[in-house]
């Protein structure tokens, strides 16, 4: 699957490992900014970080 | 062919989990301090700061009954700082209204709305994270009877020095009564509660931190010493 979408960027060699970088690093950020904190958010995790008394 | 993209997908399923810990641990905590030094800053540039910090004084001042602020009912309102010197000399982190996720995963340490202001008679109670999302209390455990807790407000600077720790469960709403634990007794003094999460990495419990007001002085008094290297690093940031 990787390697079928790294044979079919454009370019030579350094520019379709550029594009890897990129689209790998664009894929890190969603997650970061919103994939993660929307999971955290819907609390279907159970919460370890809870520091409040009276569960409000 | 089926079974390599498979077996890619359960590779890259890996990495995003092995990731979904590194936010938790650690990018929250990126977040979240940034998060704090704009507050802290925001909050500084209200704060009537003298331009001159007075030497500070030799022996202790008795400067009365403590300026206490009106109750804060602005859910997300920053009113002051906290320092703990155990945590580290520069440790300051803000204190804002509301125990909700909206407060504590962004701005540290958030204040029980129904509890007292800094300085006044009863409790002033105060919950953060022990991991993730800036962890203001993570050191919880390392406070040692008589070490100081210093809170700022736009009033003053308020010393309560720490007395004890107790671990309960998570219902144990007594520990914000105006005197803790003893939730039919008038209060006289007053009263600093710290509540997170217990053990450092699950929530299973809470663990409390008591402490008792020991003096106040005025803003214009200049910050205690233990104190005025982490407050001037606040100040300059905040122009």
């Amino acid at each position: 699957m990787y390697g079928w979408l790294f044979r079919h960027l454009p370019g030579p060699l350094w520019v379709r490992v550029l594009l890897s970088a990129v689209l790998i690093a664009a894929a890190v950020l969603a997650l970061m900014e919103y994939v993660f904190p929307w999971i955290a958010e819907s609390s279907f995790l159970p919460s370890f970080t809870d520091s409040t008394i009276g569960g409000s | 062919m089926a079974i390599q993209v498979a077996g890619e997908l359960l590779i890259t399923l890996g990495l995003v989990l092995a990731l979904f810990v590194a936010w938790q641990l650690w990018w929250t905590n990126l977040e979240s301090n940034q998060a704090q030094q704009e507050a802290i800053h925001t909050l500084f540039d209200d704060f009537d700061l003298p331009t001159d910090p007075p030497e500070p004084a030799s022996a202790p001042q008795d400067y009365g009954d403590p300026v206490v602020l009106p109750p804060s009912d602005r859910e997300g309102e920053t009113f002051g700082v906290v320092y703990i010197p155990r945590f580290g000399a520069d440790y300051s982190a803000p204190v804002t209204t509301g125990v909700g996720t909206a407060v504590l995963d962004r701005l540290g340490l958030g204040h029980y709305p129904a509890t007292a202001m800094p300085g006044a008679v009863g409790n002033f109670a105060v919950a953060g994270h022990r991991q993730t999302h800036g962890k203001a209390l993570d050191p919880i455990h390392t406070l040692v009877p008589g070490d100081h807790i210093y809170v700022q407000t736009a009033d003053g600077y308020y010393d309560y020095v720490y007395r004890n720790t107790q671990i309960v469960m998570p219902d144990r709403v007594d520990v914000l009564a105006a005197v803790p634990t003893e939730p039919a007794a008038v209060p006289s003094e007053r009263f600093l509660t710290l509540t997170s999460c217990n053990p450092r990495f699950g929530s299973a419990e809470r663990i409390i931190a008591y402490a008792v007001m020991d003096s106040w002085q005025p803003l214009n008094a200049g910050p205690p010493p233990a104190i005025a290297a982490a407050v001037a690093a606040n100040a300059s940031g905040g122009r």
